[in-house]
């Protein structure tokens, strides 16, 4: 049952795209066609469950053992740097079909603030304060992980859709181009403000 | 004397780190709930961008070029985490307000990408000047959209009520403000500049 809520209020009612505002560079970056989109939300999704595992146990038996937790802001973005460079090596040599499909998109997660900030969140066990009956362990934690970014990959796949459609309107000329699509953003933030209060 | 004046504005009006350059989108979105706030953020970001870019300007012949990012990101991430202690000693209540944000200045694209695309290349003297002329374009361009939203949203600007705040729409503290009065700020600043 507390998955369930774990999953609900990550992708729907937490969003972390619209009521977290973390990942928002991708987000505008990388959502003009739906198949970008889909790669990057698939490359997100594996990164950052990875990255949570890898991050939390770093953090309960070597930060926290060693009473060094201020150096968790240095420590988690080397980590997750290293990760992105090897996830890229082994996906080149075991599956390079997934390799051509998520390829580009791996360089660019590094300094995606949506893998660092989901890995302190869960490191420091933040994240459960938004869900009732949830506990701060690495299974709860790595699927609140997987489930916040499928909701950065629902949120960039609606976003890129709109924006296929966008393209094909007359928009004012101050407004074309970032402005509109914040605009967009907006209104969807306004749309899944809607689910709030469900967990 | 003209070239250090120029390196200066640049990032205040020209390439401005919000409007100009589009970089740093979270933090411009997240913490500009109030003009206090985005000014708080503003000013820590711009202190880790000093730093970060006179010391990588000093370092630059000593790193070795295949391993550039990951020691530029070393050096950012230290002055990060001293922000972050200093803020969590001294200022509490801001450090729970900005929360996560502090140290997701780590991965805030306008720090790591002046590191590459100036410090890099540049002398200590200039490099300072252009962390500092894009410090001060970010914090104004903070201040600027947390002081409309604040207005907007509760009625108060610097926390100084305007008008009582029941007549004021919520709307915009809350995060789909945040996207349309970046959106309107930005098509205003596209329509001035040009």
């Amino acid at each position: 049952m507390v998955y369930l809520l774990i999953f609900i209020s990550a992708i729907f009612v937490n969003n972390i795209v619209f009521s977290q505002f973390l990942g928002i560079c991708p987000f505008l970056g990388v959502s003009k066609k739906i198949d970008t989109a889909l790669g990057m939300g698939a490359a997100v999704t594996f990164v950052l469950t990875l990255a949570t595992i890898v991050t939390y146990l770093l953090q309960k038996y070597v930060l926290v053992a060693f009473h060094v937790e201020f150096l968790q802001t240095i420590l988690f973005i080397l980590v997750i740097a290293a990760l992105v460079q090897m996830i890229e090596l082994v996906l080149k040599k075991v599956s390079p079909s997934l390799y051509q499909a998520l390829g580009v998109f791996l360089p660019l997660i590094t300094t995606n603030c949506c893998i660092l900030g989901v890995a302190i969140m869960v490191g420091d066990g933040t994240w459960v304060s938004k869900i009732p009956n949830a506990e701060s362990g690495l299974l709860q934690g790595t699927v609140y992980a997987f489930a916040t970014a499928i909701g950065f990959a629902l949120a960039l796949v609606l976003f890129a859709g709109i924006r296929e459609q966008l393209s094909l309107n007359r928009v004012p000329k101050a407004m074309q181009g970032t402005p509109i699509a914040l605009l967009v953003a907006g209104l969807l933030a306004m749309a899944f403000m809607g689910f709030s209060g469900v967990v | 004397m003209n070239k250090a004046i120029k390196t200066l504005t640049n990032g205040i009006l020209r390439e401005n780190p919000t409007f100009g350059l589009v970089l740093g989108m979270c933090p411009t979105l997240a913490t500009t709930t109030s003009a206090i706030n985005g000014m708080s953020m503003g000013l820590a970001t711009m202190f880790v961008l000093v730093c970060s870019n006179v010391v990588i300007s000093l370092l630059k012949n000593l790193i070795p070029d295949k391993v550039r990012i990951p020691s530029f990101i070393v050096i950012i991430a230290t002055f990060v985490t001293l922000v972050q202690l200093t803020m969590q000693a001294y200022l509490p209540a801001l450090y729970d307000t900005l929360g996560l944000f502090i140290p997701l200045i780590v991965v805030n694209c306008i720090v790591l990408g002046r590191a590459e695309a100036f410090a890099a290349k540049n002398n200590v003297g200039l490099s300072l000047l252009d962390g500092l002329g894009m410090g001060i374009g970010f914090t104004l361009s903070l201040t600027v959209l947390g002081a409309i939203r604040e207005i907007l949203g509760s009625g108060s600007i610097f926390g100084l009520q305007v008008y009582p705040d029941s007549y004021a729409p919520l709307i915009f503290v809350l995060a789909p403000g945040a996207f349309i009065c970046l959106a309107y700020l930005m098509a205003a600043m596209k329509k001035i500049v040009k």
